[in-house]
């Protein structure tokens, strides 16, 4: 999976820098935004194949982004990851086209692992959305 | 102290009583209002039958003693007419003869014929002179020169003019009664004449009175001597034992106890104009025979009402604290479940919150080990990495451990959550219990399913559904022994109603146990058990609408009875 960008946005920042670090020694490219702002940002700047995305968080939430995310890039596979999450929330994510639904905490070779069906899904979705075109 | 826990407290004391204090408190609350409904209904009836006792009594004597008294004035006037008769006719005779004619016995005897063939009961006739002695007689006796003068009776005449004498027993032996008359002649002397009675008048009179066998009728004179026959009280010129009040011309109705012990009315009526008193008795229970019968039929209906008063006020008693205590059974139920369902959302909610905040550092205490253990699998020339890796791995075993509590505390909360689909219970309870063939088998228990054929789908859901029977099918499991049994029956309740039994033959449950299984934590498997399963089941069946209700006897076993409604109606929820 070389070339793959990864974005881990999640507010807690002690969580997301040692995922992320976890990450790049399995060398693979993983970048880090702290709110929902600078997720924004970032994909501004660099568009990620794959966003692992925490629910709760001060001021845009999770479901914000991802609804933003889904409007702006389809294409962008998105992972929820959150501690907190109702069944309520888990469904309304699908509705909006998350790929997976992952609860806190999660072991790193079962997040990477979704990850990479994510990206190899992003190629399969674009292939069709290509066919249509 | 505050309305709230005013109600905790009266709801404490209404719901945790033991049984012992719950039955006291109705034997209690029975005695108290059977005794306030009997006085209530006999006192009234008590008081009235007295009163009415008392009217009837006191009116019924009225009634007697007035023709008592009439009687008696009639019959004393008659006696008293009888003797006026006769002293009248003898003072004619003294006012219309001379002395001197008077004397001459001729005279006399045809005077005395004359008298004989207009009154009765004559026996004699004498004159006697102012000393007292005898000058002429007509009559049977020879008492011709007898002197007087030293009797009482002579002194009395001679002071008053007339003179009416007791009865007394003549030279014959009869009773008789002397009647006298005085006349002062023109010359200064007096002339007497005297003239005996026979006394079958007296009883002539006393006969027309009418009188049954029961009562008496008699005359006395004023030292208590009877002066005719008695039926009761003794013979001519005995004592009479009956005593009199005393003083009034008026007859005086009196009631007394004679020597024979019978209770008796006596009408007393003294003379006017002698030393007679007329005396009439009756006896009280003759008199009060009407008075009597009466009663005893008044007694009858009162004993009569006051039984059917008893029965029927016990009746009521009975039913009325029977529903008393009925309606407090199903609020005690009522508050219960209210109590378990607050106490289970409660939990969930608490549950939930719990998980997601310890989620989040469980999250980075994941990552920071696993972070370490990256670090030390990667450095070839780490020291003690053997060690340093089984300490990061227990670490990330114990996360791991955390996180199954966590998810399987969120799962609790999220049960609450339905989604609602068409299914076959049948064939959902064969499906449960394929995740616990192998342990029936292993164990060499007997499932035996009794499923009704044709049993209406219902719409409910499926995960919570299997969750439901999975958690009480195997608690059956746990509770009977190898080669136990199991009975699982599924049948259609009513036309909205589907029931499903899962009845085992083990170690059942004491009644302090059965009280507290559907509460959250409750558990009998020590640390096997989380002592959620059948609180949550519990939480979703009645959720869903649907009742449990558990039998169970110790050494006999358990059975377990799920009601769900057709179509599931959702509570409120969380």
């Amino acid at each position: 999976m070389e070339g793959m960008k990864i974005l881990l946005v999640d507010d807690e920042e002690e969580f997301v820098k040692t995922l992320s670090e976890r990450i790049e020694i399995r060398g693979l490219k993983a970048d880090v935004a702290l709110s929902g702002e600078q997720a924004l940002k970032a994909m501004d700047e660099n568009l990620p194949d794959v966003i692992v995305l925490d629910l709760k968080m001060p001021g845009m939430d999770g479901m914000e982004i991802l609804r933003r995310t889904k409007k702006a890039h389809p294409e962008i596979q998105v992972v929820m990851l959150t501690g907190h999450g109702s069944e309520k929330d888990e469904n309304e994510a699908r509705r909006l086209g998350v790929f997976e639904y992952l609860h806190k905490p999660v072991d790193l070779e079962s997040l990477l692992r979704t990850v990479t069906n994510a990206y190899k899904n992003k190629f399969k979705s674009s292939m069709v959305a290509v066919s249509f075109a | 102290m505050n309305f709230k826990n005013l109600w905790a407290g009266l709801t404490k004391s209404l719901l945790h009583e033991s049984d012992h204090e719950a039955t006291n408190r109705y034997r209690i609350l029975r005695r108290n209002i059977f005794i306030l409904m009997i006085l209530i209904t006999i006192m009234p009836l008590i008081i009235m039958a007295v009163i009415y006792q008392h009217e009837y009594h006191s009116s019924i004597k009225k009634e007697i003693v007035i023709p008592m008294q009439t009687l008696t004035h009639k019959a004393k006037h008659s006696f008293e007419l009888f003797f006026e008769e006769r002293l009248s006719v003898i003072r004619f005779i003294a006012a219309s003869y001379s002395f001197e004619e008077l004397s001459d016995q001729k005279t006399l005897n045809r005077i005395f014929k004359a008298l004989m063939d207009e009154y009765c009961c004559l026996i004699d006739l004498g004159l006697i002179n102012k000393k007292g002695i005898q000058l002429s007689y007509a009559g049977p006796y020879d008492f011709l020169g007898k002197d007087y003068s030293e009797q009482k009776w002579f002194q009395e005449v001679v002071v008053k003019g007339n003179y009416i004498s007791n009865v007394f027993m003549g030279y014959r032996k009869f009773p008789h009664v002397a009647v006298a008359a005085a006349r002062r002649t023109e010359d200064g002397s007096a002339l007497i004449l005297r003239t005996t009675l026979d006394t079958s008048r007296f009883d002539d009179i006393i006969a027309s009175m009418g009188l049954n066998p029961e009562s008496d009728a008699f005359l006395i004179n004023r030292s208590g001597i009877i002066q005719t026959s008695s039926r009761f009280y003794g013979e001519i010129l005995d004592h009479c034992p009956l005593s009199f009040p005393r003083g009034n011309y008026e007859p005086i109705v009196s009631e007394v106890r004679d020597p024979q012990g019978r209770d008796i009315l006596i009408a007393f009526a003294p003379f006017s104009t002698s030393d007679y008193a007329l005396v009439l008795v009756k006896p009280k229970s003759d008199v009060l025979h009407t008075w009597h019968t009466l009663r005893s039929k008044m007694l009858f209906i009162f004993i009569s009402s006051v039984v059917l008063i008893i029965l029927v006020v016990f009746k009521l008693t009975d039913t009325l604290v029977k529903r008393v205590k009925e309606a407090d059974e199903k609020r005690e139920l009522t508050y219960r479940e209210f109590q378990h369902t607050h106490k289970l959302s409660s939990i969930g909610r608490l549950a939930a919150g719990v998980a997601h905040e310890i989620n989040n550092p469980m999250a980075i205490i994941n990552e920071k080990a696993g972070l370490m253990k990256d670090l030390v699998a990667y450095d070839s020339n780490f020291q003690n990495k053997e060690k340093f890796l089984g300490l990061t791995d227990s670490i990330l075993k114990s996360v791991e451990r955390c996180s199954a509590i966590t998810h399987r505390l969120l799962g609790f909360a999220r049960r609450m959550e339905i989604q609602l689909v068409e299914l076959d219970l049948n064939e959902l309870i064969q499906e449960t219990l394929s995740f616990l063939e192998k342990e029936a088998l292993y164990r060499n228990i007997e499932l035996i399913l009794h499923l009704a054929d044709n049993l209406p789908r219902i719409s409910s859901d499926r995960g919570q559904m299997q969750q439901v029977f999975l958690n009480i099918i195997n608690n059956a499991l746990a509770a009977v022994e190898d080669e136990g049994q199991i009975v699982i029956t599924s049948w259609e309740e009513d036309s909205d109603t589907v029931g499903v039994s899962i009845q085992d033959n083990g170690s059942g449950m004491s009644e302090e146990i059965l009280k507290s299984i559907f509460d959250p934590f409750f558990s009998t498997k020590q640390e096997n058990g989380t002592g959620l399963g059948l609180a949550i089941t519990y939480g979703i069946v009645k959720k869903m609408g649907g009742d449990i209700k558990v039998k169970s006897k110790q050494r006999e076993g358990t059975i377990f009875s799920v009601y769900l409604p057709q179509k599931a109606k959702i509570g409120p929820g969380e």
